[in-house]
């Protein structure tokens, strides 16, 4: 154990650069993917047809081996970040874009029928009343999927991304030498770390961005 | 129309062959309606559920769009002005209120005015105004959210949200279908008073007769495809319905019915009752009783306001007038219908105590003038027709 430590400490440098790598890549997937997603959401929860097709297409996605979908995208993209940023986009996908259809279509009919028979503009019903009342939905997806990056993010080490993935990986490849193990524990610990922090701030910026009056259903 | 400043009077709404045509479907929902609506009148659409009532309302505002046909709120085209600045006139409230669960009392009734881009404080003090108009306490409710109101604390929101940009015209789709049946009285009260006070043309839909007949100047029975079968005013609808499918839905008890048109103070009380003071002495009251031959004496308290009644036996035992006889269990006001007269008259044996305002005691009414009120209006519709 106490090797460990000591080991952190010599790495300390680049162990922390790696996490705040390996952090930055999820977030930013994840706000990407918040982004596409709960554009297709918004774009098919009103047919029924197209959710469907919407949740299956993304759900498909979720079924590759991330592994593989890694190595089937170096041909095309090649190494490095670009690779890791479309995967784990794509991987971040589907609960965002379920929980936003299921939070739109969730919402009482009696309520937009109000605000559009009030006089509130189409778009207006889109932003201030449907996403609204979603959000509790949409962020609960993301943070789901925030969860999921986070491991699978440390595999985009194999087509050298950025993160923690390269430490667990350089340790296992020279598993027998001396600090091997402590390579490992170090990204894996690292990451289940940075999980937990990054699911402890989305709760709370759910706090703050969820009306009172719609807490109880997040 | 006349427009004076403290009774605003509400639009007129003109809707000529008006017809919605689903694609589809071989009839259509709604087949060339043609009424008018007057100004700052309460018009009930009433007719069975899948009539095409609501179909029709919703037109007014351009919810629904018409096939063909022309809607014309004060002679102006709606198809003509912008469906969301169209709305922003029309107060519209509906069934479960449609309150928005994210937005506190104050943000949800604000809202209407937000959209028009009031300024914050026209905005606020219009807030405070409608919450005080709809009978809620501001320091109360202002900052709660609708799901801490109870059903009908919600239903007095969406009215205070469709009133809040003081809209001539305000479109009602059965607000009251889902609250529970006292409630549903006190709202609809409410609704009366405030009307009073407003001149609204209001279109109210709803699926009751019985709520029609309470709230309609007009009322419109609609049949499928929203026909009108007949569009008349509550009293001449329960006196001569024109077919039978009207009668069918205007329902047994439509005399009962009539009684609730009437109220107490439209009908000439009785001065006969012989009236006493709690300091007057029983034998002065008794005397007075075997002058006129009378059996029994009402006691007025020291305000006017009507408390017991005493039989010539009882005063033989009693000493004082404050405590002789029994109160009165069951009294009207000059404001009740003549149907809760009735119900007196038929609890209190006969004849039922009439107070006036803050109590004071008015007169009585008796099972026979009820009677003679209604055989008088079933003359009066049988001249008139």
């Amino acid at each position: 154990m106490n090797q460990f430590f000591e080991f952190v400490g010599q790495r300390w440098g680049s162990l922390l650069f790696d996490l705040y790598q390996h952090g930055s890549l999820v977030l930013q997937c994840t706000v990407l993917a918040v982004v596409i997603g709960v554009g297709i959401g918004i774009a098919v929860y009103s047919s029924p047809g197209g959710s469907a097709i919407a949740t299956a297409l993304t759900s498909a996605i979720l079924t590759i081996p991330s592994f593989a979908l890694f190595g089937l995208f170096i041909p095309v993209l090649g190494l490095g970040v670009q690779p890791a940023v479309i995967t784990l986009t794509l991987y971040a996908l589907l609960p965002i874009v379920r929980n936003t259809i299921v939070g739109l279509a969730n919402i009482d009919p009696a309520v937009t029928g109000a605000a559009r028979g009030i006089g509130m503009h189409r778009l207006g019903v889109l932003t201030r009343i449907e996403l609204r009342l979603a959000w509790p939905s949409i962020l609960a997806g993301t943070r789901v999927s925030v969860q999921m990056l986070m491991g699978i993010a440390a595999i985009a080490a194999f087509a050298k991304g950025p993160g923690l993935g390269g430490s667990i990986f350089s340790g296992l490849a020279a598993i027998g030498s001396k600090t091997a193990v402590d390579r490992a524990l170090a990204g894996t610990i690292g990451i289940v770390v940075l999980a937990l922090v990054v699911d402890g701030l989305l709760v709370l910026l759910g706090r703050f961005t969820t009306s009172p009056g719609v807490r109880a259903r997040a | 129309m006349t427009n004076t400043e403290n009774a605003p009077s509400g639009a007129e709404i003109r809707l000529e062959e008006v017809t919605k045509r689903y694609s589809g479907t071989a009839s259509p929902a709604v087949a060339s309606v043609t009424m008018t609506i007057p100004p700052g009148k309460t018009v009930i659409f009433v007719g069975p559920s899948g009539c095409g009532k609501t179909t029709t309302m919703k037109m007014i505002n351009r919810l629904i769009e018409p096939t063909s046909g022309r809607i014309s709120i004060d002679d102006r085209d709606v198809l003509d002005i912008d469906p969301d600045k169209l709305r922003r006139t029309i107060g519209y409230a509906i069934q479960q209120a449609g309150l928005f669960p994210h937005m506190t009392v104050a943000q949800n009734i604000g809202m209407v005015p937000s959209l028009l881009r009031w300024n914050k404080k026209k905005l606020a003090e219009r807030v405070e105004e409608m919450l005080d108009l709809v009978g809620l306490d501001s320091a109360v409710f202002h900052d709660r959210y609708p799901r801490q109101l109870s059903g009908g604390q919600q239903q007095r929101v969406g009215v205070a949200r469709a009133l809040a940009a003081d809209p001539p015209v305000l479109l009602m789709d059965e607000p009251f279908g889902a609250v529970d049946p006292i409630t549903r009285g006190n709202l609809q009260d409410e609704l009366m008073r405030l009307q009073s006070e407003l001149h609204k043309t209001i279109v109210f839909v709803t699926h009751d007769f019985d709520e029609a007949v309470k709230l309609g100047d007009r009322i419109a029975v609609l049949g499928e495809q929203s026909k009108i079968l007949q569009y008349d005013t509550p009293e001449a609808i329960l006196q001569n319905p024109a077919d039978d499918t009207v009668a069918g839905f205007v329902g047994a008890g439509a005399s009962l019915k009539q009684l609730t048109l009437l109220r107490v103070r439209d009908v000439e009380l009785k001065q006969e009752a012989i009236t006493a003071r709690p300091d007057e002495t029983v034998e002065a009251v008794r005397r007075q009783l075997e002058e006129r031959n009378r059996p029994f004496a009402l006691v007025l308290d020291e305000r006017d306001r009507p408390a017991r009644w005493v039989h010539k036996r009882q005063l033989a035992q009693a000493s004082s007038l404050r405590t002789a006889g029994k109160p009165i269990g069951d009294f009207v006001s000059t404001q009740s219908t003549l149907q809760d007269a009735l119900e007196a008259c038929l609890a209190e044996g006969g004849a039922a105590v009439v107070t006036k305002e803050r109590g004071r005691y008015a007169g009585t009414i008796d099972i026979d003038t009820v009677m003679a009120t209604v055989q008088r209006l079933r003359d009066e519709a049988g001249v008139s027709e």
